[in-house]
């Protein structure tokens, strides 16, 4: 029974793995730090779900990928639980997330800016070195705090010219 | 009223400020000033949408009468909302809608910073989720108004005049009417005396930044609270409300 259990847990999270952020799909909804838990009784399956910012138009639609890709793995009884506390904040993407992002191009919020206080401390502290995530360097500049999406800020590059996307510490 | 009957109107008055805060700020996309300001403003309107959707669903579990969220913000009129009058103000230029963002939000983020530890358990993770997102538009508003303040003659005249006409409306951020008191008696709500104290001392170091005048308090409007709202609500409502009111029970 203890090892059955484990395998479901185990499949449980394997498949959350493979399951992309509709937003940003070089990143996982498990990279993107959102998976908070896999809560496995019996055949059912819980999964703890924290959404990004409160508004964010995704979260419906990642609850409803996190059931149907389960249900398509073989877990047929699955429930969503929305978790609130702690908030969700841009230290929760993991290490490899923060690569996958570089990789794909847009610049990875700054670890642990947020566990450091930043957010409430001075609010008028805004500026910081964003590296550009395509040749490296440092002399970027911001072009816009907003972006595409609620997480993201809008940068370019001094050296390489090419814009790019920051995503935001909050 | 019951500790339990407080809380849900609390809740939900908490709902009605950021989903009317998000309907006027949503008004800016397509005529923004510039496209990152018009992003800016609609990303502020979807946290504030995001928000009143988690108030109202609390407040709809929490009054065990199965009111969805959307009953709540679609099918009620405009005595039953309670959001205070300064976030129905019409926007007015670019300016204006800057100064009522800094007066909300940092009355709000305060608000949301005592909150977080109310033993209403999921009010205070409500809180601790939405302070984050309260904290960057404040910082974003701040320095806008700081730009202004500090900026041109013209825009300094403007953005003192927007300051000047909407402090008639600061006081009811800080009235405490019954629910406020048992929220604070009962549930660790804020101490409106306090939290005025911190608003002002705020305020005051941002507008010294910006170089603009703080406004003597002369006669103060309110009633927004209690359901007494200017002739501003009806027409958010109406154009909010209307999908629903036009098509019952329509789903999308």
């Amino acid at each position: 029974m203890q090892a059955a259990r484990k395998t479901l847990e185990t499949s449980a999270w394997e498949i959350l793995e493979q399951i992309p952020d509709p937003e940003i799909p070089v990143l996982s909804i498990v990279d993107l730090g959102i998976v908070r838990s896999v809560e496995v009784d019996g055949t059912k399956v819980t999964v703890g779900v924290a959404p990004t910012y409160s508004g964010c138009p995704a979260t419906e639609f990642i609850e409803d990928s996190v059931v149907k890709s389960l249900q398509s793995g073989g877990i047929t009884q699955v429930s969503i639980r929305r978790v609130l506390s702690p908030p969700w904040t841009s230290d929760w993407i993991s290490d490899r997330g923060r690569q996958k992002l570089r990789k794909y191009g847009i610049a990875p919020p700054e670890k642990g800016a947020v566990a450091r206080g930043r957010l409430l401390g001075d609010p008028m502290a805004t500026e910081r070195i964003v590296a550009c995530p395509r040749c490296g360097s440092e002399n970027t500049e911001k072009v816009s705090e907003f972006g595409s999406t609620a997480c993201k800020a809008s940068y370019k590059c001094i050296e390489c010219l090419e814009p790019f996307e920051y995503f935001k510490c909050i | 009223m019951s500790k339990d009957q407080a809380l849900i109107a609390y809740v939900t008055r908490m709902g009605d400020n950021a989903i009317v805060m998000a309907q006027r700020l949503s008004e800016w996309v397509g005529h923004g000033p510039e496209l990152e300001e018009e992003m800016a403003m609609s990303n502020f309107a979807l946290d504030y949408v995001g928000q009143a959707r988690m108030f109202f669903s609390y407040a709809g579990e929490l009054d065990g009468k199965r009111r969805s969220e959307d009953d709540i913000c679609f099918l009620r009129d405009g005595w039953d909302y309670g959001n205070v009058l300064l976030v129905e103000q019409p926007n007015g230029d670019f300016g204006e809608t800057i100064a009522r963002l800094v007066l909300f939000e940092t009355f709000y983020s305060l608000q949301l910073e005592a909150l977080a530890t109310s033993p209403a358990t999921k009010l205070a993770e409500i809180a601790a989720r939405a302070i984050k997102e309260s904290t960057y538009h404040l910082r974003h508003a701040s320095n806008w108004l700081i730009r202004l303040g500090d900026g041109t003659d013209e825009s300094h005249r403007r953005v003192q005049n927007a300051i000047d006409r909407l402090w008639t409306y600061t006081a009811e951020l800080f009235e405490a009417d019954p629910v406020d008191q048992i929220m604070q008696s009962e549930w660790q709500g804020p101490d409106l005396t306090v939290l005025r104290e911190h608003w002002h001392r705020q305020i005051d170091e941002l507008l010294a930044k910006a170089t603009l005048q703080k406004p003597e308090d002369g006669w103060m409007d309110s009633g927004g609270k209690g359901g007494h709202h200017s002739e501003h609500l009806g027409y958010i409502l109406a154009e909010m409300q209307s999908m629903q009111r036009t098509y019952p029970g329509a789903n999308w």
